[in-house]
């Protein structure tokens, strides 16, 4: 089962078109009025309730404050005077951009420091065997189960004994705790799919372990670095307690929780800009995951099963 | 004078093996090395603070200031307290029925999507994207969503006639533990429905082929074919599901803060109200701390209680 499912990771688009050729064999049992009652009706109905949110979020972000506000003048579900005026009162009222840039900053450096620790770790937990290397790759699956919020109260005093308190390190360090063990998880399976053989090779030819680490399996290995470097990047773009918890000057806050925090602010007209901050913020990953997208199922479907 | 050694090949001198070139190649001592930033990280900011966890809710310490070993007195406070066991019903409340339907669309979702499809590509990559946005930033679009004034879905019924006044979704007690499980499950929906597809992806055809030859209705090849085989995937799914819902702060935190007369707490959100907005730390660790069996308890049920026909398929391989 597991090795069928780490063989679709690899190559996913092939499996896939594969499975699609056989499932036309036996879907010419079904009519097309009868496809579109058990098939495309249901679909239909969950694609747009899964949408609806982000149409809503987009139009209320062009809306004009009036049309926003009186739904029986204007029909509610377009509006034909789109405006920019939340998008720049966001961009240049707001201390917005500085927060998007917290977050990048912020993003980058916790999941670059967790894909190093990870890379070292899994190649040590799958190829080196070390004494103990089974008990060590438990630990690590089992630091995956401890959730950010039993961890935060502790983890507050922690930050502030080292002295990170209200600093962009307080959240670069404590990001990698989420990352590391799920990143270490998927790399292991990418590891153990590259054959032995190479390494023992290498090992002849009297490279390091280092060597082999850097010019053998880290090339062998770029798909799952970059599942693992979209999936990290968008779980630390979606932190929210940690930021709110650690972080309590404006400038340093990311996005989430600067939306939330200083954002509501008790105007009445505030959900047009509300709405262009939860847009903007959200596109980033919307867009580097729609160049991604298979990496980032990849990712997702190989953290669950391994 | 003796003539030198022949200088123009130089005989590599073989060494003695020193230990530091034992050492160097040593699994051991490799291993301690390559495992050391990822320990680093974990211990200093996974492990120690856990321990601390557990210590801080022994203790009456308060944001700032550090506290004393009380014994057992927080948790004797919290069991006198109906906030945290009204907290205790919500979260359970909240983690079963956003689970259970959360599995249901989610399994429905990824056999509609396992079917013949044209765009299936795009379709499968669309139904990702509630998953991809920030969980506060569609809570936020929820929070519209449910504005008690200027609410779309109220707006929209009010036209269809259904209803003739506004609906209070967030203000009411019920309401509001209805719209925040709603706003969790279309949040989970898509990882468990796209974790499901990749598990159905790897069901062989033929099975279906051959159990409908032998006069199979639809629902006999789901229970006999497509539930066995995807009960290990299934396991694993619901487990992280029930996990992560069980402790979820974000969503509630947007939406209700905890509101209205405390009916959407879960242990989470009022941790975190009792230790950092209050500044009971120890109270608030020793609300976290009692997470702990809990989460324990719902990871068994959801592990074992999904996982015991594991042997059905020969479960050595897992």
């Amino acid at each position: 089962m597991t090795d069928a499912l780490a063989q679709k990771a690899g190559d996913p688009r092939g499996t896939l078109a594969g499975t699609a050729d056989h499932s036309e064999g036996m879907s010419y049992l079904h009519s097309l009025p009868r496809r579109l009652v058990t098939l495309y009706l249901p679909l239909g109905l969950i694609l747009v309730v899964l949408l609806f949110p982000f149409y809503w979020m987009a139009l209320t972000s062009v809306k004009p404050d009036a049309q926003l506000l009186d739904m029986d003048t204007y029909s509610p579900f377009w509006t034909w005077s789109p405006t920019l005026k939340h998008i720049t009162k966001l961009l240049f009222e707001t201390e917005y951009p500085v927060w998007l840039w917290n977050t990048m900053l912020v993003a980058t450096c916790a999941t670059a420091l967790s894909i190093f620790a990870s890379v070292l770790a899994a190649y040590a937990l799958v190829r080196l065997r070390f004494k103990g290397s089974t008990v060590a790759g438990g630990l690590i699956f089992l630091a995956y189960l401890v959730p950010p919020s039993i961890l935060f109260i502790p983890l507050s005093t922690v930050v502030f004994q080292y002295g990170l308190f209200d600093t962009p390190f307080a959240l670069i360090l404590t990001y990698p705790t989420i990352l590391i063990p799920f990143s270490t998880w998927l790399l292991m399976g990418y590891f153990k799919t590259i054959p032995f053989e190479l390494e023992e090779c290498a090992l002849m030819d009297g490279a390091s372990r280092w060597q082999i680490l850097i010019k053998i399996i880290l090339p062998l290995a770029v798909p799952g670095l970059i599942s693992a470097f979209i999936f990290c990047f968008t779980l630390c773009w979606n932190e929210f307690i940690y930021a709110l918890t650690f972080i309590s000057t404006t400038s340093y806050k990311t996005v989430p929780v600067a939306i939330v925090t200083a954002l509501v602010d008790g105007d009445v007209y505030r959900w047009g800009s509300l709405m262009a901050g939860a847009m903007i913020g959200s596109l980033p990953l919307v867009v580097l995951y729609a160049f991604f997208v298979e990496h980032y199922v990849s990712a997702m479907t190989g953290a669950v099963k391994e | 004078m003796s003539i030198a050694a022949p200088t123009a090949k130089p005989v590599r001198e073989i060494r003695e093996i020193t230990a530091w070139d034992r050492l160097k190649v040593n699994k051991n001592w490799l291993g301690a090395w390559f495992m050391l930033p990822a320990a680093a990280f974990l211990i200093l900011f996974l492990a120690y603070p856990l321990g601390l966890g557990v210590w801080l809710s022994f203790t009456d310490a308060r944001l700032g200031r550090d506290g004393v070993f009380v014994g057992v007195e927080n948790y004797i406070y919290l069991w006198e307290d109906s906030v945290f066991w009204l907290s205790v019903f919500n979260t359970i409340l909240y983690t079963g029925v956003a689970s259970i339907i959360k599995f249901a669309i989610g399994l429905y979702l990824a056999l509609l999507l396992n079917e013949n499809l044209p765009f299936k590509a795009i379709i499968r990559a669309i139904v990702l994207i509630p998953f991809i946005v920030p969980t506060v930033l569609s809570a936020i679009a929820f929070w519209w969503l449910f504005d008690p004034q200027f609410s779309i879905i109220s707006w929209s019924l009010k036209q269809m006639g259904l209803i003739t006044q506004n609906i209070d979704f967030l203000g009411d007690v019920w309401n509001a533990r209805w719209s925040v499980i709603f706003a969790n499950i279309w949040r989970g929906v898509p990882f468990v429905a796209i974790t499901l597809l990749a598990g159905l992806q790897t069901v062989s055809p033929s099975l279906y082929e051959a159990a409908t030859i032998d006069g199979a209705s639809t629902w006999q090849r789901f229970r006999f074919i497509t539930y066995p085989l995807l009960t290990p995937i299934i396991a694993v799914v619901m487990t992280f599901s029930v996990l992560f819902t069980f402790t979820d702060f974000q969503l509630i935190w947007v939406m209700t803060r905890g509101g209205p007369v405390n009916a959407t707490h879960l242990m989470a959100t009022l941790s975190y109200q009792r230790a950092i907005m209050s500044g009971y730390l120890g109270e608030g660790a020793a609300i976290s701390t009692a997470m702990i069996p809990f989460l324990l308890a719902a990871i068994m049920v959801s592990w074992f209680g999904l996982q015991r026909r594991k042997w059905q398929q020969g479960g050595d391989n897992d």
